[in-house]
C-alpha cells in the first residue's frame, strides 16, 4: 500500500513539471512582450528595456523559466497587470466560490446518477433502462450554458422564483447565498449526471455478469441485496474515477456557467484575464486549475484501492 | 474511458434519428446559404428584436438581422470548424499514437509522458490558453481545440496499435522484410480505422460543444459572423425582451449534439460488434 502511494505520487511530478512548462511556453507565445504590455503603448523604448531588465526578460529563456518556477513553488504567482493585486490570493478567493458550486453540484449529481444507473442496469433492456438512457443522452446533449439560460428564463424571468443576477457570499447571508447558487448548481447537477449515470450503469452491468453475482443469486439473496451488497462496491470504482475527472474539468468548464449567472468565480477570472491580456492572471489560473485537476485525480487514485483492492497488486 | 461502449442497448432509434439529424446537419451546412431568406449580416433596424413573424420566421436580433438566416450560416460555421478540428486532431493523433504504439521503448515512454501531462489539462482549459495566444479567430479555434483534443486520440490509437502489433499479419509483414514504414501504413493504419471513426464522431460532438462554449465566452468565432455560440452570447442581454434569441441557437446546438451522440452510439454498435452483449 505504502509503495503504491509513493509510486503514484512520483508519477505526478513529471506531469506537473510538463504542465508548468506548457503554461510557461504558452504565455511566452502571447503576442507582445510582457514589459510593453505592462507599460502601455506610450512607453519609451528605454523604459521598456529597463522594465525588461527588472522583470528578468533579458535573461536566457531557461533561466527565466527557473526563476519563474522557483517563484511559483514558493507561492508567488506574480501580480495582476490590470489591478496590481497578487495573483495567488486572488485565485484562491475565486476558487472558493467555484469550488463550492462544483462540489455541491457533483455531490448531488452522484446521488442521482449512481442509483439511476444501477436501476437501469438491474432492469437492463426494459423500460426503466430506456428511460434512464434517454434522459442521460438528453442531458449529455444539452450544453450546460444553454440549460442555464433556459433556467434563467423560466425560473428567474417568467416565474420570478429565483434571483437572476448577483452572487451572495455564504458568509454574508446564508439564505440569499443558497438562493443565488440554486440555478447554477441545478444546471450542473442535470448536466453532469448524464455521463455519471452512463458510467454507473455500464460498470454495474459488467459486474453483474461475474460469477460471484450468480453465486449470490443462487444463494437465494433478493435482487436488491445482490445489487446493493455485492454489485455496488465493485461497480462504483470506475464511476469514482469519473467523478475525479468531472470535478477537475468542471473548474475550467464552469466559466460558461459563471458567465450565464454572473458569478465572480475562477472561470470568469481566467476569461476576463484573457480579454484584458492580463497574462500573470491567465498563467496563474491555468496553472492552478491544472494543478487542482492533477491533485484531485491523484487523490481519487489513492482512494481507489479502498474500493478495489486489486489495483495495488 | 473514452472508447468504452457503455454496454448501451442497440436501439434502432439511435440509427434512424441520429442518422437523420446528422444528414440534416450536413445538408444545412452545405446548402444553408442557398436556403437562407436573408443576408445574415444585413441590418434592418425597423425589425429590431421582433419576434417570429411571416417576414422573419424565427425573429430578428438586436440589429434586426434575420435569426433563421444566421442560424443556417451558423450551422456551416460550426460544422466546418468541427470537421476541420477533428481532421487536424485525428491526423496528428494517428501519427503520434502509431509511432508510440509501434516503436514502444523510449519513443513510447517519452511521447506518453508528454501526452499524459497534456491530458492533465481539462480540454477546455488548454483551448482557452491557446485562444489567449491566437486571439479569437476561426483558425485559432481549430488549432486550439485540435491540439487540446489530440492527447485523447493518441491514447486511443496507441492502445489499438499495441494490440494490432501483436497480430500475425504484422509479424508476417516484418518477417517478409518490409520496411517499418510500409508495415505501419499498409497494415497497422487501416486496422485503426474502426475505433478512430467512432472516436471522430464522438469528438465532432465535443468540438461543436467546445466551439459554441468558446464563442459564448467571446473567445471563439468573432462577430459579426454568426455562430450558434456567439448568437447565444449576443442574445443573452435581451433574454427578457426577446427570449427567442437565446432559445433557437441553443436548440440547434442541443439537437445537433443529440444527433451526433446517437449516431456515435449506432456507429459503435455497427463497427464494433464485439461490444454487443
Amino acid at each position: 500500500m505504502g509503495r503504491f502511494i509513493l509510486a503514484r505520487l512520483a508519477t505526478a511530478i513529471p506531469t506537473l513539471l510538463i504542465v508548468a512548462i506548457t503554461v510557461f511556453v504558452l504565455m511566452r507565445m502571447v503576442p507582445g512582450d510582457p514589459a510593453s504590455l505592462m507599460l502601455g503603448d506610450l512607453a519609451e523604448p528605454e523604459q521598456v528595456a529597463a522594465m525588461k531588465h527588472r522583470m528578468g526578460l533579458d535573461e536566457p529563456i531557461v533561466v527565466q523559466f527557473g526563476v519563474w518556477l522557483g517563484n511559483v513553488l514558493t507561492g508567488d504567482f506574480g501580480h495582476s497587470i490590470t489591478t496590481g493585486q497578487a495573483v495567488l490570493p486572488l485565485i484562491i478567493d475565486k476558487f472558493r466560490i467555484s469550488a463550492t458550486i462544483v462540489l455541491i453540484a457533483v455531490f448531488f449529481a452522484v446521488l442521482i446518477a449512481v442509483p439511476a444507473g444501477m436501476v437501469a442496469a438491474w432492469r437492463q433492456d426494459r423500460w426503466p433502462d430506456y428511460t434512464v438512457i434517454a434522459a442521460s443522452t438528453l442531458f449529455l446533449s444539452i450544453p450546460s450554458f444553454w440549460l442555464g439560460l433556459m433556467f434563467l428564463l423560466i425560473f428567474g424571468l417568467k416565474l420570478g422564483w429565483l434571483p437572476i443576477v448577483g452572487y451572495v457570499p455564504f458568509s454574508e447571508n446564508f439564505g440569499d447565498a443558497l438562493l443565488a447558487i440554486l440555478m447554477p448548481v441545478g444546471t450542473l447537477i442535470l448536466h453532469e449526471s448524464g455521463p455519471l449515470t452512463r458510467m454507473a450503469r455500464a460498470s454495474t452491468i459488467e459486474v453483474a455478469r461475474l460469477d460471484y453475482i450468480t453465486h449470490a443469486r443462487a444463494k437465494g439473496l433478493s435482487e436488491p441485496a445482490v445489487i446493493w451488497r455485492h454489485a455496488f462496491k465493485n461497480a462504483f470504482a470506475p464511476t469514482w474515477t469519473m467523478i475525479g475527472l468531472i470535478l477537475g474539468s468542471l473548474l475550467a468548464n464552469i466559466a460558461v456557467i459563471e458567465t450565464v449567472f454572473t458569478i465572480p468565480g475562477l472561470g470568469r477570472l481566467l476569461v476576463d484575464g484573457i480579454y484584458a491580456r492580463d497574462y500573470p492572471v491567465v498563467q496563474g489560473c491555468m496553472l492552478y486549475i491544472a494543478f487542482v485537476y492533477v491533485a484531485v485525480n491523484l487523490l481519487v487514485d489513492l482512494v481507489y484501492p479502498l474500493l478495489d483492492p486489486r489495483v495495488t497488486a | 474511458m473514452i472508447a468504452t461502449a457503455f454496454n448501451l442497448p442497440r436501439l434502432r432509434v439511435n440509427r434512424v434519428l441520429g442518422g437523420t439529424i446528422v444528414a440534416l446537419l450536413i445538408a444545412v451546412a452545405v446548402f444553408g446559404p442557398y436556403l437562407a431568406p436573408y443576408d445574415p449580416l444585413a441590418l434592418d433596424l425597423k425589425a429590431r428584436l421582433q419576434g417570429p413573424s411571416t417576414a422573419h420566421w424565427l425573429g430578428a436580433d438586436e440589429f434586426g438581422r434575420d435569426v433563421l438566416s444566421r442560424l443556417l450560416y451558423g450551422a456551416r460555421t460550426s460544422a466546418w470548424i468541427a470537421f476541420a478540428t477533428v481532421a487536424f486532431s485525428i491526423t496528428l493523433g494517428l501519427a503520434i499514437g502509431i509511432a508510440a504504439g509501434y516503436f514502444r521503448g523510449w519513443t513510447d515512454r517519452l511521447l506518453m509522458m508528454v501526452n499524459d501531462a497534456l491530458l492533465a489539462f481539462p480540454g477546455l482549459l488548454l483551448a482557452l490558453g491557446f485562444m489567449a495566444v491566437f486571439g479569437a479567430s476561426r483558425w485559432g479555434i481549430i488549432v486550439a481545440l485540435g491540439i487540446a483534443y489530440t492527447p485523447v486520440v493518441v491514447r486511443v490509437v496507441r492502445g489499438t496499435v499495441m494490440s494490432i502489433r501483436e497480430s500475425e499479419y504484422v509479424e508476417a509483414s516484418q518477417v517478409m522484410g518490409n520496411p517499418e514504414a510500409t508495415t505501419m501504413i499498409r497494415h497497422v493504419l487501416p486496422n485503426c480505422a474502426a475505433p478512430v471513426l467512432v472516436l471522430a464522431t464522438t469528438m465532432f460532438g465535443w468540438i461543436v460543444l467546445s466551439e459554441s462554449a468558446l464563442s459564448f465566452l467571446g473567445l471563439g468565432v468573432p462577430p459579426p459572423a454568426p455562430s450558434w455560440g456567439n448568437m447565444l452570447a449576443t442574445g443573452r442581454p435581451y433574454i427578457g425582451q426577446a427570449p427567442f434569441l437565446v432559445i433557437f441557437p441553443g436548440l440547434c446546438i442541443s439537437v445537433t449534439l443529440l444527433g451526433v451522440n446517437m449516431f456515435g452510439d449506432a456507429l459503435r454498435d455497427w463497427l464494433d460488434p464485439r461490444m454487443a452483449a
